[in-house]
């Protein structure tokens, strides 16, 4: 016969002092632990955000990143020839061929540096990546010393705002737009004419570092990859570029995981042995209310069963608790500087759902892990010994 | 200390709950020590720079070159001592995890301006007269197992993308809290192979006769570069990876916000602890304060044990911890070779301790006053 859970509950009122102890102790692992999740979660969606499957991104075989790549204008024009590139209204191939580099800003919370990736692109940027648009001011002219840049890089930066003009490498440029580019990792880009960018940081002319291009399904990429990887005038790599920002956010994120999940690991170590504390001392106080239960006809199961579920409830309400907290970051943006590209990307935490189960998950290991040694010690003591005691 | 033995017996009374608050204070200073190595590696040239090293970056961003006639230009300005300079190689051996920092180095002014970095003579000898040479860091060494004399295959990401091969020709070691993982080869190796490249160098690195003249040398260097097409950035090597580490994100506060939750929960744990063991032991206080121990004996006594635990649980979980940097340090395990320094200071030790002790008082002060103010005849009558 099961001991009713009533019992249980009116128990850990009874002990509240000691039950709050334990329910704050899970509630700061799992609220750590899922930090560092969302924090890695965000960093991860704002990269992967930035890629679609509808678009290629080509670059020279072997680079690490746009940032290392080089591909000549005698091979874009092969890129933009081939049929697997889609095509606008008027017949022109939607594509851009780009210029990479940075340029180091002052960061409006610190005062200090950071970099900012600038991307000089071709006027069909917009429709290759047509998940972006002008939210203020309008699309720079191609051949002027203009800019558009994203929300988030006009956020963090000083110099950034719409309107006004920024001298960095040597060149003085206005600032015609701002664009939304969805949270993606282009939030935090300043774009510009490939040209003029190319030229003002004294890039040799005609080569750029990258190509996105729209294609005409996303299925006509194996094709793509087919007749440029066969023509010998290419030496490049084609990725998807969903595929590519995929991999770029790979490195933070897994570090932030890594350190993440050793941190909560550690800590639930530290929490398990607050919960065991707390019911070891539940088990002790009430070790005569135990035996009276058993003594009356209670078996030894029916009495673990019901421990454990003491157990499990705290950890349950710690679980919430810390997700509760950690609630209140979704959404609170941070930066972090991509090592792949040099670059500093402003992202959000993201507090998901799958994240939550997976911390009121954790919470209840560790109270099922704290809760059996204790529960197994109340039902294995002689009912007449305990029942002797004073 | 004749009461080391009552209170070593208190200690001894329930064992598995000693141990389990003595294990949640090792749990939380094993973390502390980790938190601080990891936000010590994050800011891992902040803390070994040297004051007398400018750094000069071109000002657009680091990764626009300088041209090498600043070079002459620099060492004519009074308080310079040396000049040197390095190229960021950025290249991939075998596969991109097993990154490490590979610099273009300056051979005839490399050991000037990094004295700290030392290389055997006769090691240094073989390097400068092989143009292919390499000098690679102790740390590194070890984690690929590479020996003196090795070839080594390097894919040139940035620069063309063709495999270089380089030559193991030293190792260099330096003091504890030094970088241990760079790959220094000659800049003319570079100059050579890469053409467009020629007559300009990634960054200076300035070495100063006196440091106090730091802010005076960086203003004359910008000074002497404005408006040029290659306008300079100069700061001291501190001010560089400060600005650096900030970047990577706010580690610091991330760092700060997980330790507080941690302490703040250990707190909780071990004052529950403590009044726990209180309220059971009412009795026997009630015991020692009938048959004449002063109340702040019980006060000091109590918190004793508070502290003891708080003590030894301290000690465990930095002893741990510096176990298990040296660990890491070792394999390069973990760290995926991004983060070579996981080192855990003596400073961060003694602070880990201050910390467990404050947090035993803490935890400990509640019910020692409670234990205090017990009232002899109500407390006997409680049983």
């Amino acid at each position: 016969m099961a001991v009713p859970l009533i019992y249980n509950l009116r128990s850990v009122r009874a002990r509240w002092v000691s039950a709050i102890v334990a329910v704050l102790g899970i509630a700061g692992t799992v609220g750590v632990f899922i930090a560092m999740l969302a924090l890695a979660n965000g960093f991860h969606t704002t990269l992967v955000s930035s890629g679609s499957d509808k678009n290629a991104i080509v670059m020279r075989a072997g680079s690490t990143s746009e940032m290392t790549g080089s591909v000549t204008m005698e091979q874009v024009k092969i890129i933009q020839d081939d049929p697997a590139v889609a095509r606008d209204e008027k017949g022109k191939p939607i594509l851009s061929p780009e210029v990479v580099v940075i340029a180091a800003l002052p960061l409006k919370s610190t005062g200090t540096d950071a970099n900012v990736q600038v991307r000089g692109v071709s006027e069909q940027a917009l429709k290759v990546r047509n998940n972006i648009h002008m939210v203020q001011g309008r699309f720079f002219q191609p051949g002027l010393l203009e800019l558009v840049v994203g929300k988030n890089a006009t956020n963090s930066y000083s110099g950034l705002d719409y309107g006004s003009t920024i001298k960095f490498g040597g060149g003085t440029w206005k600032i015609v737009g701002v664009f939304d580019a969805g949270g993606s990792a282009f939030d935090s880009e300043v774009w510009g004419d490939a040209r003029i960018v190319a030229e003002v940081y004294k890039r040799p002319d005609f080569i750029f570092q990258s190509v996105t291009a729209r294609l005409t399904s996303p299925d006509a990429i194996t094709q793509l990859r087919d007749r440029l990887s066969k023509d010998p005038r290419m030496t490049v790599q084609v990725d998807r570029e969903i595929d590519y920002y995929q991999k770029q956010s790979q490195g933070l994120t897994g570090m932030i995981t890594i350190l993440g999940g050793t941190v909560a690991f550690i800590m639930g170590i530290g929490a398990v042995f607050g919960a065991l504390n707390t019911m070891y001392s539940a088990v002790s106080e009430r070790s005569r209310e135990i035996a009276t239960m058993r003594a009356i006809g209670f078996g030894s199961i029916s009495i673990i069963v019901s421990f454990i579920f003491e157990a499990l409830f705290i950890a349950f309400i710690g679980g919430l608790v810390g997700c509760i907290a950690v609630l209140k970051l979704n959404g609170y943006t941070t930066g972090a500087m991509n090592f792949q590209t040099f670059s500093h990307v402003a992202f959000a935490f993201r507090v998901t759902v799958p994240l939550f189960l997976e911390g009121i998950l954790f919470a209840l290991i560790m109270g099922f892990i704290g809760g059996v040694p204790p529960a197994i010690r109340a039902a294995s003591r002689p009912v007449v010994l305990a029942l002797r005691d004073l | 200390m004749k009461y080391f033995a009552l209170l070593r017996a208190n200690l001894f009374r329930k064992k598995l709950r000693t141990t389990l608050t003595i294990g949640s204070f090792a749990v939380a200073l094993f973390l502390f020590g980790l938190l601080t190595v990891v936000r010590g590696a994050f800011n891992q040239g902040v803390d070994i720079a040297g004051a007398d090293r400018l750094v000069v970056i071109n000002k657009v961003s680091l990764i626009n070159p300088l041209p090498i006639a600043y070079r002459d230009r620099m060492l004519r300005i009074p308080g310079v001592k040396f000049v040197t300079f390095d190229n960021w190689f950025g290249g991939v051996y075998i596969k991109e995890s097993n990154f490490f920092p590979q610099f273009a180095v300056d051979i005839d002014n490399q050991r000037n301006v990094f004295p700290e970095m030392t290389v055997p003579e006769d090691q240094w000898k073989t390097f400068v007269e092989d143009q292919q040479g390499a000098i690679v860091g102790a740390d590194t060494a070890k984690r690929f197992n590479w020996k003196i004399g090795d070839r080594i295959p390097i894919r040139a990401a940035i620069f063309g993308g063709d495999t270089w091969e380089f030559n193991i020709r030293g190792i260099y070691t330096a003091p504890e809290g030094n970088d241990l993982s760079q790959f220094w080869f000659q800049h003319k190796y570079l100059d050579e192979r890469t053409k467009f490249l020629k007559g300009t160098v990634g960054w200076y690195t300035v070495k100063l006769e006196n440091p106090d003249d730091a802010v005076r040398v960086a203003k004359t260097i910008d000074d002497m570069s404005a408006n040029s097409p290659f306008e300079t950035k100069t700061e001291t090597e501190k001010a560089f990876a400060t600005s650096f580490a900030k970047q990577a994100g706010n580690i610091e506060f991330l760092i700060f916000a997980i330790g507080i939750v941690v302490l703040f929960t250990l707190l909780l744990v071990t004052g529950n602890t403590m009044a726990i063991s209180v309220r059971e032991r009412v009795g026997e206080l009630a015991v020692f304060k009938a048959i004449g121990f002063s109340d702040r004996f019980v006060l000091f006594f109590v918190l004793c044990e508070s502290l003891l635990i708080a003590i030894i649980g301290g000690l465990l979980g930095l002893a741990a911890c510096k176990g298990f940097t040296i660990l890491v340090t070792k394999t390069g395990m973990l760290s995926g070779g991004f983060i070579q320094l996981f080192h855990l200071s003596g400073i961060a030790m003694l602070l880990g301790l201050g910390l467990s002790f404050a947090v035993g008082i803490l935890a400990g002060i509640l019910p020692a006053f409670s234990a205090m103010r017990l009232r002899v005849a109500l407390a006997l009558r409680r049983v």
